[in-house]
C-alpha cells in the first residue's frame, strides 16, 4: 500500500502539484497554512465538507448553488474526492458529498483537495470498477483531475494555469 | 466545395514557406520525443494496442446496435439524442437548439467533429457567435485561419506570430511580450468573461459509452470543463464511430490516448458526462450523433479500419510528409497520414483522389498508431481505387501496355530494347535528365537512370550460352515442377 501512495506523491509532484502529507487531526491547520501562504481570504467549500477540515482564519463560503460570478469571486476551493489514482497522479471527483459541484473545483484560482491514503488506487483499471458503479447506478458526473490546468499550444511550451485552477494543492491524509 | 483538391500544388507552396517549416520541425520533434517516452513506459503497449484494435473493430461491427444502446441510456439519464446524416443536418440541429433558447453567444470546446461540419460558420449565419475556447483554436479563429494539426491546431504559428495576432485582436491596448505565459494569460482574461456569461456550451466527444450513455471529453486547459459545467445548456456533437460498449473499454482508450497524443500519462482533465445531474452542471443536455460519410467508409472492407482512429495525431508527428508540408496542404480538417485515408473515404474520391498518394509508404504511421490502423495498407487500397475510378485514359492505356509487355519474357526483352533505343538521344553523361511530354513529370524532380546497355539476361546468354539455357529459363520451371508435385 505504501508503495502505491509513494508513487502517487511522486506523480503529483512531477505535475507540479503541491503535496502535503498530514495527520487526520491536522487537516484544518494545514489548510489554514496554505490559505495564509497564498493570500486566500475567501475559501469555497461544499456544504457537506467535514467540519474538521475547515480552517479558522479564512472566511469559509459554502457553495449553495453559487452563480458563476460568485464562484469567480472566491480565492480558492477546498473539497474531498471519491478516489485517487497513483500511476497517473489523478484525483477522481464523482459528485460525492465532499467532492462538491464540478464548477466549485474549477473556477477559483487555487484548488485544495483532501485525499486519504486508503482512497489511492494503483492505476486506472483498478479504479474503474468503483467509478463505473457510480455511473451505472447513479449517473454521477465524473472528472479526473491530473495536475493543474495547462496548455502547450504555443510552440509546445507548457504553461500552467489557463482556465482552470493555476495552483493545485493536495493534502494527503495518513 | 466541389473542386478537386490538388495536394501536389498545395504541398509545393507549403514547402516554399521557410517559417512554416521551422515552426513545424520544432513542434513535431518535441511532441514525438514526449510520446516515445510515455509509450516506452507502458511495458504492455503492444498488448494494449491489440486490445484497442479488437475493441474498435468489434464496436464498428455492431455500430447500429451500440448507437441504439447509447441513445437509450443517455436518454434514460436525461439527455436528448439527435441523429444527423450529414453536416448540414447537424448544424441545423445545433443552431435550432440555440435559437429555441434565445442564445446569441456560446462557448465551444475544441472539437474536430464540429470543425469538420463547419459549425462555427453555420452558427454565425444563424446569428450565433461561437467562441472557440481552446487556446490554439482561439488563435486560429481570431486569425481567420484553419487548423493545421489534429491536436495542436496552431502548430504552424510561432510565439511572435501569436503575439502580433493578440495585439491586433484581444490584448486591449496592453503591452505584450512573446512569452507563452503572458500570451496564455491574455486569452484567460478574454475568455473568462465569456465562460461566466455563456448561455450554451458546445463540445465534441473523445469516446461515447453505450452501456451508460456517457460522453468522455479529454483536455488540458480547463476550457472543456468550463464549457461542460458553467452554461445551463450543453450540446455535444459526436461522430458515430466514437461509441464503445462499456466503461472498461473507455478505461482502455484513456490509457492509450493521452500518451499517444501529448505524451502525458493522463490529460489534466477527463470529464465523463452522463445525462443531466440535478444541481450540478447543465440542466439540459443534447447529443448529436453525426454520420457525415462514416457509414460509407464503413462499407469498404480495407478502408473501414480508418474509423478506429481516436484522433491522437501520433501519425502526423512521425510522418516525413506531414512534418514538412504541414496540415493545410491536405485540404481537410484531418491532415497527415490518417487524413490521407480518412478524408477521401468520408467525402469522396472525386475530390480527394490525390491524398492517398501523399505518402512515401514508409510505415512510421502504422508503427505508432495506438489502435493498430495499417495506414499503408489503406493507402495502397485507396490508390488502387483512385486509379480504377479516377485515372485519365492515356495513363490507364500506358499501364495496360506495360502490364502486357511485362507479361512475357519475350515481350519484356523487346520493350527493353525499344526503350534503350528511344532513350539514347536523351541521355547526357549517363543520365536522362529530361523526358519529353507526356513523360516530363517523371524527370521533374529527379534524373532517370537509362536502361542498361546490356541486361543481365543478355550478359548471361553471351557468357554462358544461348538464352534457352539461362538462369531465367531453367530455375523457375524447376521450381514450378516441385510445387506441382506437392499438389494433389
Amino acid at each position: 500500500m505504501n508503495a502505491v501512495v509513494d508513487l502517487f506523491v511522486e506523480r503529483l509532484e512531477l505535475q507540479h502539484v503541491d503535496v502535503r502529507r498530514v495527520a487526520a487531526a491536522d487537516v484544518a491547520a494545514e489548510v489554514a497554512c496554505v490559505c495564509a501562504e497564498r493570500g486566500v481570504a475567501r475559501l469555497g467549500v461544499p456544504p457537506a465538507l467535514p467540519l474538521e477540515w475547515r480552517p479558522a482564519g479564512a472566511s469559509v463560503v459554502e457553495d449553495h448553488d453559487l452563480a458563476p460570478a460568485e464562484l469567480d469571486a472566491l480565492d480558492a476551493a477546498l473539497t474531498g474526492c471519491t478516489l485517487a489514482i497513483a500511476e497517473t497522479g489523478s484525483l477522481v471527483l464523482a459528485a460525492g458529498p465532499a467532492d462538491g459541484r464540478r464548477a466549485l473545483s474549477l473556477v477559483p484560482d487555487v484548488y485544495l483537495c483532501v485525499v486519504t491514503e486508503d482512497q489511492v488506487e494503483p492505476d486506472l483499471p483498478a479504479a474503474m470498477p468503483r467509478i463505473a458503479g457510480l455511473i451505472r447506478e447513479e449517473g454521477r458526473p465524473v472528472v479526473f483531475v491530473s495536475g493543474p490546468s495547462a496548455t502547450s499550444d504555443i510552440e509546445l511550451q507548457r504553461v500552467e494555469g489557463v482556465h482552470g485552477p493555476r495552483q493545485l494543492v493536495v493534502l494527503l491524509v495518513s | 466545395m466541389s473542386r478537386a483538391h490538388d495536394f501536389p500544388a498545395a504541398a509545393r507552396e507549403a514547402l516554399a514557406d521557410e517559417r512554416l517549416r521551422a515552426n513545424l520541425r520544432g513542434a513535431t520533434q518535441t511532441i514525438r520525443a514526449r510520446r516515445a517516452a510515455a509509450v516506452a513506459e507502458l511495458t504492455d503497449f503492444e498488448a494494449l494496442r491489440e486490445q484497442a484494435r479488437r475493441l474498435k473493430d468489434d464496436a464498428l461491427g455492431r455500430l447500429d446496435e451500440l448507437l441504439d444502446e447509447f441513445q437509450a441510456a443517455a436518454e434514460a439519464a436525461g439527455a436528448r439524442v439527435h441523429r444527423a446524416a450529414d453536416g448540414a443536418a447537424a448544424n441545423d440541429i445545433v443552431a435550432g437548439i440555440a435559437r429555441d433558447h434565445g442564445v446569441t453567444e456560446l462557448v465551444k470546446m475544441k472539437s474536430l467533429a464540429t470543425d469538420e461540419i463547419g459549425l462555427d460558420a453555420a452558427l454565425a449565419a444563424a446569428g450565433v457567435d461561437a467562441v472557440e475556447t481552446d487556446l490554439a483554436e482561439l488563435i486560429v479563429q481570431l486569425a481567420g485561419d484553419t487548423a493545421s494539426h489534429i491536436l495542436v491546431p496552431a502548430i504552424h504559428y510561432s510565439r511572435g506570430q501569436v503575439r502580433d495576432l493578440f495585439l491586433r485582436t484581444i490584448a486591449r491596448g496592453q503591452e505584450l511580450s512573446d512569452d507563452p505565459h503572458e500570451l496564455a494569460e491574455v486569452s484567460r482574461l478574454y475568455l473568462r468573461e465569456r465562460f461566466l456569461r455563456a448561455g450554451m456550451g458546445v463540445t465534441g466527444a473523445n469516446v461515447g459509452v453505450a452501456e451508460t450513455g456517457t460522453v468522455c471529453v479529454v483536455e488540458n486547459e480547463g476550457n472543456g470543463r468550463m464549457c461542460t459545467t458553467l452554461p445551463p445548456l450543453l450540446v455535444t456533437v459526436m461522430g458515430i464511430e466514437k461509441v464503445v460498449p462499456t466503461l472498461d473499454d473507455l478505461a482502455l482508450l484513456l490509457r492509450l490516448l493521452p500518451r499517444s497524443a501529448t505524451g502525458e500519462r493522463m490529460s489534466s482533465y477527463a470529464s465523463l458526462l452522463t445525462g443531466v445531474t440535478p444541481g450540478d452542471g447543465p440542466q439540459e443536455y443534447h447529443i448529436v450523433l453525426l454520420d457525415n460519410g462514416r457509414r460509407t467508409a464503413l462499407a469498404d472492407p480495407v478502408g473501414r479500419q480508418a474509423l478506429r482512429c481516436i484522433r491522437c495525431s501520433a501519425c502526423l508527428n512521425v510522418c516525413p510528409v506531414y512534418t514538412r508540408v504541414g496540415g493545410h496542404a491536405y485540404g481537410s480538417i484531418y491532415p497527415g497520414p490518417i487524413g490521407a485515408i480518412l478524408t477521401p473515404q468520408l467525402w469522396g474520391m472525386e475530390r480527394y483522389a490525390k491524398l492517398p498518394f501523399a505518402s512515401s509508404l514508409c510505415g512510421a504511421c502504422a508503427e505508432v498508431c495506438p489502435v493498430g490502423i495499417d495506414i499503408p495498407e489503406v493507402l495502397l487500397s485507396l490508390r488502387a481505387r483512385a486509379v480504377r475510378e479516377q485515372a485519365p485514359a492515356p495513363e490507364k492505356a500506358a499501364f495496360g501496355a506495360a502490364a502486357w509487355a511485362f507479361g512475357s519474357p519475350r515481350r519484356f526483352a523487346a520493350a527493353q530494347k525499344a526503350g534503350r533505343a528511344a532513350e539514347l538521344p536523351l541521355e547526357r553523361g549517363g543520365l536522362v535528365k529530361r523526358l519529353p511530354a507526356p513523360f516530363a513529370g517523371w524527370t521533374q524532380g529527379r534524373d532517370l537512370r537509362p536502361v542498361a546497355r546490356e541486361t543481365f539476361r543478355e550478359w548471361w546468354a553471351r557468357e554462358r550460352g544461348p538464352a534457352g539455357e539461362g538462369p531465367g529459363a531453367g530455375r523457375p520451371a524447376d521450381g514450378a515442377r516441385e510445387h506441382g508435385e506437392e499438389a494433389p
